[in-house]
């Protein structure tokens, strides 16, 4: 369908998007300046945004083409994880890239992800004899919490939080990644279909629970580190009903990993 | 296995080793009793440490956010030349 009109592609990139007009274009331009040389598509699902951020999306296509930019559009907002599937359906690449429009996850760490993959796939080939499992990544994952990683934007209380929160899961739940619910991700195209068929949580414990599952199920995940500079238009928080919901999150995956 | 039985079982454990200790008395049996609490003091220390530890090595990154805003106005002057609308947030 439409992966026919526009060749296969290697790289498929998913973008939600909700009211993400600025942003949207910034990050467009952003990934094209960072990936020259890559086959790669983005495929922008934007969920009936009313700021205009489709019109923008089609301005960008009339600058990048149709074919690298896709504009997938749904009705409503109907949740993260539906979101990818939608995308994952229009995506004709072998990878798959997941990242957030708000620029808090910045295009120029696309080539260390794709540069991790390639370099485990180059093993792979020269190690026919093992298995795939041992050999190739299948998710690469954003790390913010590690040397080169960073945070910006953040106050004591949101940083106190968030190392209580992953010393809670890291103790409890050994979940094989140091960033549990970054979502700046690569995955192998049936490893994102496979998870996110095993996924039922919504939100940001969505991504834990995607990580979570991809370690006990054997896949093989690798870390880059990445800078999170908090989203520069418009506001993000974390209030006491998110803890709540991430301490829901954490006994889920207890009881059901 | 769900990670659960893998907690259950390291408290079970935990549990077996303090009631042998107990019924054998090998150690005196009020220095006994205080062991599960001295475990609990050290289990909160250590989640303390690891977030006081993770606080003090947070990895920070202002640079990040001037480069961002330099990536910002770079795109916007690129994309309003080729006519992209980039007027009003």
């Amino acid at each position: 369908m439409e992966a026919a009109a526009g060749g296969k592609r290697a790289y498929s990139i998913i973008v939600p998007t909700y009211n993400e007009r600025l942003n949207i274009a910034l990050i467009v331009y952003l990934i094209f300046k960072h990936l020259p040389d890559v086959n790669f598509e983005i495929i922008i699902v934007d969920d009936g945004s009313p700021d205009g951020t489709q019109d923008i999306v089609k301005q960008l296509q009339q600058v990048y083409s149709e074919d690298r930019v896709l504009l997938r559009a749904r009705p409503r907002k109907l949740g993260l994880g539906t979101a990818y599937l939608h995308g994952l359906k229009h995506a004709s690449g072998e990878f798959v890239i997941i990242m957030d429009a708000d620029l808090s996850h910045h295009p120029k760490y696309l080539p260390n992800f794709i540069s991790l993959e390639e370099c485990v796939f180059f093993n792979r080939v020269l190690s026919l004899t093992r298995k795939q499992k041992e050999t190739g990544a299948d998710v690469v994952t954003g790390t913010r919490y590690v040397k080169n990683g960073g945070v910006h934007g953040w106050n004591l209380m949101r940083k106190l939080t968030s190392r209580g929160a992953n010393v809670l899961a890291q103790t409890l739940l050994q979940p094989g990644a140091s960033d549990l619910t970054g979502s700046f991700r690569l995955y192998k195209r049936d490893v994102l279909e496979d998870l996110i068929s095993s996924c039922v949580s919504k939100g940001y414990v969505f991504q834990m629970e995607m990580i979570v599952r991809a370690t006990r199920k054997g896949y093989h995940i690798e870390e880059v580190p990445i800078t999170f500079v908090d989203r520069v238009f418009g506001i993000s928080k974390l209030g006491g009903s998110e803890i709540v919901e991430y301490l829901k999150g954490l006994v889920y995956l207890l009881l059901t990993t | 296995m769900k990670h659960i039985f893998k907690i259950v079982a390291i408290l079970v454990a935990i549990s077996a080793i303090w009631v042998a200790l107990l019924e054998t008395s090998t150690v005196p049996r009020s220095y006994t009793w205080l062991l599960p609490i001295y475990l609990v003091v050290a289990l909160g220390c250590y989640g303390l440490f690891m977030v006081g530890f993770g606080l003090m090595f947070f990895p920070t990154c202002p640079q990040e956010a001037i480069l961002l805003q330099q990536d910002i106005v770079e795109a916007k002057e690129f994309l309003a030349k080729k006519g992209v609308d980039m007027g009003s947030e």
